[in-house]
């Protein structure tokens, strides 16, 4: 049956059934390649998305349960203050080996970001220890997500 | 300074115009004992383009794991070709064996292999322009220089862009790479700067650039149903029922292959990949497990107990001095057993591939694999091609860590591709065919024995290594050399193995071989420095005292400079001083120390680790002293190659292995493979010793150390010594 869900702002009609995960409708349904299979039991966080804001596993989110909700992805980063700053220190900080994890992690983060600007250190490991990186890039990816925060700390004083 | 593997006389350059204006060069890296020259226009096989308006596009040839390959090669030849970085866009290379030579990402290999050949590539590159600017000014080519995307004649206003100069320097004589004079180390611009990756701002915006990313039109989507017990073979499947399931297009037998490790399943088509792999569970497959359900992990480790306790072996590898004299002579004797677990890769995009069977009978694929020119020939082989039918793309890989030298999955899909001409099929495989499909790092046994003399001096050194009887390929990941530290050093010496036959496929893991022999011999080297009341690091340094570098040997890549005791020295100095080795630490916390060599580099690292109110090991630092030539490339890069590895070995030796249980394995997915995570990370502090040697790979020579180094410090810490992986926290009870 058809799935009506808003998409980074557009409303898709997805015609899968209703126990698909988020995630292979994502990928495999609208060709939308950027939130990443790792594990299937969200047991990774390669495929994290924001539904509703939150931080979630698309891969065990099913179809049916995000029918008029606000899913946004990797691909829309971009599109928030937040996302923008962390794709930018992930450049200047050069976080990522492979590569594979990290929208993942960049969704991850921009949740944890925008609920708590300046998270301690222990607060960033605690938001951050579900989503792996198998390279192990996790001194860098820690490293950039404190420094954004940081700069918006100096931007608000 | 040796500045190792060369271009080769063999290789060719050719350069062309470019249509619409311009300059391409052509560069063929033959395989050894091969030649074949380019055939077309050089812009058609362009290694590097120059366009009029100051863009530079330069091939990336080798595979890109994680590495940072596809950013440090084209960084060497646009070093010599003195270009302006930010005008350089890559392009990464097709499969092509007789134009780009080996295309491998494995070994650590790349750096040695290419340092050399990359920069006369961009050094012919630029003395073409200088050639070209010379004839259109009518002044000498000596007295013209380079900036960076320009040349210029210095003491006079003559300056022009490589872009003005493209055209006509493609007119000009393409010089001898021998005959190239390379930039001073003083005066690089690029190597040695921190360059990001190239593909990264594409993977912060999520755009599809890995393998599991391939969309093609029409594209079908693959799951495969096999046994978890290797060597099984099938009986029955219900493939009426899979395809009765939702969106499923089909579900057929593939037939096994040993030679092209191709494994006996059932193949599921769908429309989408979860409703292909949903689609599984309704095969109701029934399996001949054979004679392989009986192996465990359990049952070979009382192999290598009864082997050890019959004193007989399948055959002594290395032998000299008199070692029952030795032994029997010896004022103390030291006798111990090691043993380490099989591990999985686990990278996280699972083992995937895209194929698409042309109604012509060619074969094109899109391949996240670090040797496609093997998984080329392999799917060649099956089909009955010729290698030049099969169209290997190149994809950007989610990891590799050695699970991706292994084709296995490119010749599962070319068997299902083949069944649907015309029609693209991506086969994905789920974390838990992953994890039970895997190559996995052996698992070993070590009957260690050191007999010590009445002065504390190691005299004598064997060990009865039970391992896995793998045939003779190209590479035995099981096999350990007759060199193995501190085998030179001593005078009396025996290494003896027995091999056990097995169903579980093998393979390299990152650091293959190293990853687990650094933790038996210098955990073992570590019992007998404190038996003899000194430190490893102190060990080390009388063990190699006064012993100078060998002389330069023919490695695979070429010739390379033979095992260096001075560079074992310095670094085990250097992270002696870094780590303030000697001084007192934190109440509850210890430090210890791990030497070891591998892929070229040699790398010493102390760990400073405690025990949480558990019983586990924490890491708190880690000092690293690397010595990988003359040269870091990309300090970005090379660091992070560092960091991640640091950490990949912890987690190995804290929490992780694969047991054989039912002739399968065991482990499934994440929850009980588990990886390390952020909290686990230490504080890792890193310097490199820079030598009078040609740079070398970073892939992976940091892992094999810090395992014993870590182990070392909990019997630092403990007085309890820890001889089998992964950590047991019981042992510390």
């Amino acid at each position: 049956m058809a799935h009506r869900v808003t998409i980074n702002g557009e409303t898709r009609e997805i015609d899968a059934p209703g126990d698909m995960p988020l995630l292979w409708a994502l990928r495999n349904e609208l060709g939308m390649v950027g939130t990443k299979f790792g594990c299937g039991i969200g047991m990774c966080g390669a495929c994290t998305v924001h539904v509703d804001g939150q931080a979630t596993r698309s891969c065990s989110m099913p179809l049916s349960a995000v029918a008029d909700k606000q899913v946004s992805t990797v691909e829309a980063l971009e599109q928030t203050p937040v996302g923008q700053a962390l794709q930018r220190a992930w450049l200047d900080g050069d976080v990522m080996q492979c590569g594979y994890c990290q929208a993942g992690q960049l969704m991850n983060a921009t949740a944890l970001l925008t609920n708590n600007p300046n998270p301690s250190d222990g607060e960033i490991d605690a938001a951050m220890q579900g989503n792996i990186c198998r390279c192990a890039c996790y001194k860098r990816i820690h490293a950039a997500i404190a420094k954004v925060a940081r700069d918006e700390e100096t931007a608000n004083a | 300074m040796p500045d190792g593997v060369q271009l080769s006389r063999r290789t060719l350059l050719k350069a062309s115009a470019v249509a619409g204006g311009g300059f391409a060069l052509a560069a063929t890296f033959p395989m050894a004992g091969r030649a074949t020259a380019v055939s077309g226009p050089a812009d058609l096989n362009a290694f590097i383009t120059i366009r009029p308006d100051n863009t530079i596009t330069i091939v990336g040839k080798n595979p890109e794991i994680g590495q940072g390959i596809k950013t440090m090669l084209p960084m060497l030849i646009a070093e010599e070709l003195d270009a302006d970085w930010d005008s350089v866009s890559v392009k990464q290379g097709m499969t092509d064996a007789a134009k780009y030579g080996p295309q491998l990402a494995g070994g650590s290999f790349a750096t040695p292999m290419n340092w050399m050949p990359m920069r006369q590539a961009g050094a012919a590159a630029r003395a073409m322009l200088i050639a070209a600017a010379a004839q259109r000014w009518g002044v000498d080519a000596a007295s013209l220089a380079t900036e960076p995307g320009r040349v210029v004649q210095p003491g006079s206003s003559r300056s022009a862009t490589f872009g003005e100069l493209a055209s006509d320097a493609a007119m000009m004589d393409v010089p001898d790479p021998a005959s190239l004079k390379l930039k001073d180390q003083a005066d690089f611009r690029i190597i040695g700067r921190a360059i990001g990756g190239v593909d990264s701002p594409k993977i912060v915006r999520g755009e599809p650039i890995f393998g599991v990313d391939t969309q093609l039109d029409g594209m079908v989507y693959a799951a495969f149903e096999r046994s978890p017990v290797f060597g099984a073979t099938l009986k029955s499947a219900d493939l009426a029922a899979a395809k009765a399931q939702a969106g499923v297009i089909d579900a057929f037998k593939v037939a096994a292959n040993p030679q092209a490790s191709l494994v006996e399943g059932v193949a599921v088509i769908a429309s989408n990949w979860w409703l292909a792999n949903k689609a599984r569970a309704s095969l109701s497959p029934q399996w001949d497990n054979g004679e392989w359900e009986t192996h465990s992990t359990k049952a070979y480790a009382q192999a290598a107990k009864d082997a050890w306790a019959s004193g007989k072996s399948d055959e002594v590898f290395a032998e000299k001095g008199d070692i029952d004299a030795t032994f029997a002579e010896a004022d103390r004797v030291l006798e111990a057993e090691y043993s380490y677990p099989f591990l999985a890769h686990v990278a996280m995009e699972p083992m995937n591939c895209t194929a698409l069977m042309h109604e012509d009978g060619t074969m094109e694929m899109w391949a996240p694999s670090q040797t496609p020119q093997g998984g080329q020939q392999a799917v060649a082989g099956y089909l009955g091609v010729e290698p030049s039918q099969v169209k290997v793309h190149i994809t950007r890989m989610g990891g590799g860590f050695g699970r991706r030298l292994n084709n296995d999955y490119m010749v599962q899909v070319a068997a299902i591709a083949k069944e649907m001409p015309g029609t693209p099929v991506q086969l994905i495989w789920s974390r838990e065919d992953d994890l039970r499909s895997d190559f996995y790092r052996p698992a070993g046994w070590h009957k260690m024995r050191a007999a010590v003399n009445a002065d504390g001096k190691l005299t004598g050194w064997a060990d009865h290594f039970v391992t896995f009887d793998l045939g003779d390929g190209a590479f035995n990941p099981a096999a350990m050399d007759a060199t193995e530290f501190p085998a030179k050093y001593v005078d009396n010496l025996k290494f003896e193995q027995t091999k056990m036959a097995t169903a579980v496929p093998m393979g390299a893991l990152r650091a293959p071989r190293s990853n687990a022999l650094s933790f038996v011999m210098q955990s073992f080297l570590d019992e007998v420095a404190h038996a003899t009341g000194k430190d490893l690091p102190t060990l080390m340094l009388e063990l190699t005292d006064g012993v100078e570098a060998e002389p330069e040997t023919q490695g695979f890549v070429g010739p390379q400079p033979g095992f260096s005791a001075p560079r074992l020295q310095a670094v085990t100095r250097k992270v002696m001083q870094m780590a303030k080795w000697g001084q007192p630490v934190a109440d509850g916390h210890a430090l210890g120390f791990g030497f070891y060599y591998s892929h070229m580099g040699y790398f010493a690292e102390v760990v400073e680790a405690s025990l949480d109110a558990r019983g586990n090991p924490v890491v708190h630092n880690v000092w690293t002293a690397g010595d990988v030539g003359s040269q870091i490339i990309n300090p970005f890069g090379a660091l992070n190659q560092v960091e991640g590895s640091i950490i990949d070995g912890i987690g190995q030796a804290i929490q992780l292995a694969v047991e054989i249980e039912g002739g399968a394995a065991k482990q499934s997915n994440f929850h009980n493979y588990p990886l390390p995570r952020m909290p686990m990370t230490p504080k890792i502090h890193v310097e490199w010793v820079l030598s009078d040697n040609a740079p070398t790979g970073l892939g992976e020579p940091a892992l094999p150390p810090v395992i014993p180094a870590l182990t070392n410090a909990l019997f630092a810490l403990t007085g309890k010594r820890v001889r089998s992986l992964p950590i047991d926290p019981q042992v510390f009870a």
